[in-house]
């Protein structure tokens, strides 16, 4: 199976989460699925815009959607969370109540487009049987948590269960890759509170790691960049306040599938990370002789 | 923390009524007052009042102490509390409208960085059409409490050694469509 799928990066692909687009592109690459960047887009207004204009709100959204009609693609992928809300929403409401559109029609409901999490597209249009077949590494890392975060999952659940979603666990599984029951799952990381009301927002990620390190994982595996910064970038702040010896490494699941399904271990920004820096060399480094399957 | 004796002549009904009326809150007035919100929201507990009572609070038409909250800024819409509402009350978008009207009226919690944000990410992308996070924060931190940038140092470092810190403004070609439903002069 090919397609050409429209490609939503977003700003944080862009900027903290450019290992995010690095290894996305790597990981589409490796399963010959074409990814085109959507011309000139705009920010989505994450949750910050919602607070101020809700009709630019989805003046934004909607703009990016109408572009990605005229370009002529049926599927936008957008990999970060906030991102795909904010363009799934706007269809959803748009559609729901035309108050919010405005007396001049000039916001319409584009419901052609096909709003997509890559994680969803790995999961029902390659397919966990395609991926298992396609393994070309074996995995010799240890245990992870396959965390979810909140705005992919809800209030849509359409890329899977909104409080117990599973695709990843059974992607990474047919990689190989063992994980561990995370109960925390689709607890939020807080978002942007750890640059606002950092204490609070800190507090969120501190709860997130701990539990994971309790369940045994000994890495952390994300689908969103601001669930991967904020787990990643604050470490070292909470080593100093609570005394704890926590250095856990925070991927990208294309990171891990992309590696097992052998694309170029430079090409998947695993340098990129913080925290656990020598377990992702020992985990992704190049065997003397690359053990393909 | 400080609480006040409310009484019911105070309320705003009316206002109550109309909040009922956005998007999301059509199902306002059939809360249990459960405390399923609350239970699943992973910041009640820093919050000055939890979700149920902000809907409480909204529902009888309390309407300064519901928008002067920081409880409607802390809210990071995680969606928790709609999916778990029995009444399916969106709470996230009926938090959403609460910010926005605190955001018109003035009674955001001064010092409150985050309102700040909100209102600098607006001004940013309203502008050039994307944000670009380094001058997003020093923007913020400016307008706030210069001093946490001495905090953001170390993370700082962390994101420039390791490729993550762009400093470059990013911005839009075609700026001019970017709000084809409320035309505005573009600086």
């Amino acid at each position: 199976m090919s397609g050409v799928y429209g490609y939503f990066p977003g700003c944080s692909l862009k900027g903290t989460g450019v290992a995010y687009e690095e290894s996305l592109l790597a990981l589409f690459r490796a399963l010959h699925l074409e990814l085109a960047e959507l011309e000139d887009w705009n920010c989505c207004g994450a949750t910050s815009y919602m607070s101020i204009d809700e009709r630019d709100a989805f003046s934004l959204s909607a703009r990016n959607l109408t572009m990605t009609q005229k370009a002529g693609h049926r599927d936008l992928v957008a990999p970060c969370s906030a991102c795909y809300l904010a363009l799934r929403k706007t269809q959803d409401y748009l559609e729901r109540y035309p108050k919010i559109a405005g007396g001049n029609g000039a916001l319409t409901s584009i419901r052609a487009v096909r709003v997509r999490h890559p994680l969803e597209v790995l999961y029902a249009d390659v397919g966990v049987e395609r991926i298992k077949k396609a393994i070309m590494r074996h995995w010799h890392g240890g245990r992870v948590a396959c965390y979810y975060g909140c705005q992919m999952v809800r209030p849509y659940s359409e890329v899977d269960r909104d409080c117990d979603p599973v695709r990843m666990d059974e992607l990474l599984g047919a990689a190989g890759i063992p994980t561990v029951d995370y109960s925390l799952k689709t607890k939020c990381c807080g978002g942007s509170l750890t640059g606002t009301t950092h204490d609070v927002g800190v507090r969120l990620v501190y709860i997130l790691l701990k539990e994971a390190a309790r369940k045994g994982a000994e890495a952390i595996v994300t689908v969103c960049p601001l669930c991967q910064y904020n787990l990643d970038a604050y470490q070292h702040e909470i080593r100093r306040s609570s005394g704890e010896r926590l250095d856990m490494p925070v991927l990208y699941f294309t990171q891990v599938l992309g590696w097992a399904l052998g694309a170029e271990i430079e090409s998947l920004g695993l340098a990129r990370a913080i925290s656990g820096r020598k377990r992702i060399r020992q985990w992704f480094q190049p065997a003397e002789k690359e053990a393909y399957v | 923390m400080q609480r006040e004796l409310r009484f019911q002549r105070e309320a705003d009904p009316e206002w109550a009524r109309q909040v009922s009326e956005r998007p999301g809150c059509e199902e306002l007035y059939s809360c249990l007052q459960c405390g399923a919100c609350s239970g699943t929201c992973p910041l009640s507990i820093y919050m000055d009042f939890t979700p149920r009572r902000i809907v409480a609070l909204v529902r009888e038409g309390f309407r300064q102490d519901a928008l002067s909250s920081r409880t409607i800024w802390l809210c990071a819409s995680c969606y928790s509390c709609a999916v778990h509402c029995p009444r399916q009350i969106h709470i996230t978008d009926l938090m959403y409208s609460l910010k926005r009207e605190a955001m018109q009226t003035h009674l955001y919690p001064a010092r409150l960085p985050i309102p700040v944000l909100a209102q600098e990410f607006h001004k940013m992308v309203g502008r050039r059409g994307r944000s670009s996070e380094f001058w997003l924060v020093l923007r913020m931190a400016l307008r706030t409490n210069p001093l946490v940038l001495l905090g953001m140092v170390r993370t700082g470092w962390d994101l420039l050694r390791t490729g993550r810190l762009s400093l470059r403004r990013e911005r839009i070609r075609d700026i001019r469509s970017l709000y084809p439903a409320t035309p505005r002069e573009v600086a």
